[in-house]
């Protein structure tokens, strides 16, 4: 058994440290807007791109390349979440363990192999 | 070797001796907080400070040397003239994407940074499942770049955004198997129980072969994931300005910078915590005279000590490799990271069942 700091509960912590982040950034926010300067001119609320006004919208679609990566990401990142529960029992489960998630292994690195095949690995 | 959760025990029970025990917990609660917060605000000076003077040094300048001796209150300096630059607030942003794009990616880091194991004792978060919590938490920040750049409604940032997106996805998977790989050594995913395996002899030595080749993965892959070195084209400046925090003005800005150092320092902890023994001295079994000297040097001074050997490495490459071109980046991780990190997984588990391992 792990000894807790101060005896707290380790979600009670992870709040804690996720308060100090707001903090830290709410703070410095408050800070700043007490002691920065202030002044208005139109043109400083356009984008800064090259000088010209801004043409068309930036919020546009995008480059079809990225999302395949966020596709095939998303595939092998569930996988290796899959991994750890078995990594963690590695010792305990042995040769057997080794050979049950082969068959898992072999489907994962199929499916690289087959990505690989039709090109969603290449930049195009 | 002191171990400084007694010291915490010390100040609880003080505290308990006339509080009662709600208010004991907000004490402390509070306590934690500022103290996170000092050690976060004062490391990413530290950084700043050692990344400028790092890169000095590798192209033969000086650096900051005017504000104080030696220049070490240059990054203070730089602090305070941050703060007092205008908020520019603009027209056609997406006004609550924008303002909350900041929040994630420091929540992101200080998660992090509150789970490293600082000492013998001295860790804030110890979940049973600690790197796993860790690599989950670390994910928080690619949303933060991504709304940064698709927020600001400028063709630069989305540019930048989009690229760091993929970019640092892609590398999550490398970094996630080198920490599975390195899970399977150490038998646990509390970080506690990693170091403690550490005590005789380091991952990187007691690991045989695989654990060489996961960490030299999982440095790569850790660059990549902080936009920094070879791989920073998300904010490549000749291309895109500034990338994704292009229109983010003053101590708005400040974040992501401050961010992107205490990233560093987080990927640097972390593979002191996964290859170098976390807070544990350098042990060399047999020689006990050696060990015993070891043993009196602090364990803060150890972790500390180890991150920053690691982010000097770290900043290394940024000054000896040209920056990667986008294809060539993710090349480099699915067609060549990727399939050796899965052989190499296969290759510890197979040291570890047959105990070929030190």
């Amino acid at each position: 058994m792990v000894s807790l700091i101060f005896g707290i509960q380790n979600s009670t912590l992870a709040v804690v440290a996720a308060l100090t982040g707001v903090a830290l950034v709410a703070l410095a926010l408050v800070i700043a807007g007490l002691i920065s300067p202030k002044s208005y001119n139109p043109q400083k609320g356009e984008a800064y791109e090259c000088g010209i006004p801004t043409r068309g919208a930036s919020m546009a679609q995008f480059k079809v390349g990225y999302y395949l990566y966020a596709i095939l990401f998303l595939m092998f990142d569930v996988e290796t979440v899959f991994l750890y529960p078995w990594a963690v029992n590695v010792r305990s489960l042995g040769t057997d363990g080794l050979l049950c998630i082969a068959v898992f292994f072999g489907i994962l690195v199929l499916g690289l192999a087959y990505a690989w095949r039709k090109g969603a690995l290449e930049w195009k | 070797m002191y171990d400084l959760s007694k010291g915490a025990d010390w100040l609880n029970q003080w505290l308990n001796g006339f509080c009662p025990a709600w208010l004991t917990v907000t004490i402390e609660c509070v306590l934690i907080g500022v103290v996170l917060l000092l050690a976060y605000a004062l490391l990413a000076l530290f950084y700043i400070y050692f990344e400028r003077k790092v890169c000095a040094a590798f192209q033969c300048r000086l650096g900051p040397n005017r504000v104080g001796p030696a220049g070490i209150f240059q990054s203070v300096a730089d602090m305070f003239k941050i703060l007092i630059k205008e908020l520019i607030s603009l027209k056609h942003t997406d006004k609550f994407l924008f303002a909350l794009a900041p929040y994630l990616v420091i929540i992101a880091s200080m998660l992090c940074f509150a789970v490293l194991p600082w000492g013998n004792g001295l860790q804030v978060i110890d979940f049973n499942i600690g790197i796993f919590f860790l690599v989950a938490v670390s994910s928080i920040g690619v949303l933060g770049i991504l709304l940064a750049g698709w927020s600001s409604n400028n063709k630069f940032t989305l540019i930048g955004a989009i690229r760091s997106g993929a970019q640092m996805i892609s590398y999550e998977l490398s970094i996630g198997l080198s920490v599975i790989t390195m899970v399977a050594l150490a038998g646990s995913m509390s970080i506690t129980d990693i170091c403690m395996a550490q005590k005789d002899l380091w991952f990187i030595v007691s690991g045989h072969i695989p654990a060489i080749i996961a960490f030299i993965i999982y440095i790569i892959a850790g660059t990549a994931e902080t936009n920094r070195g070879p791989f920073d084209l998300p904010e490549a400046e000749s291309e895109l300005t500034a990338g994704y925090h292009t229109e983010y003005s003053g101590i708005h800005f400040g974040f992501f910078y401050l961010a992107e150092y205490l990233n560093l320092f987080i990927v640097a902890g972390v593979a002191t915590l996964l290859f170098f023994g976390g807070w544990m001295p350098l042990h060399i079994p047999g020689w006990d005279a050696f060990n015993h000297v070891m043993d009196f040097i602090p364990s803060v001074v150890w972790f500390i000590g180890k991150a920053i050997v690691l982010s000097f490495v770290i900043i290394w490459f940024k000054w000896t490799f040209p920056r990667l071109r986008i294809d060539q980046l993710l090349h480099l991780e699915w067609k060549y990271l990727l399939p050796i990190n899965l052989a190499n997984l296969v290759l510890m588990v197979i040291v570890i069942c047959y105990g070929l391992h030190f």
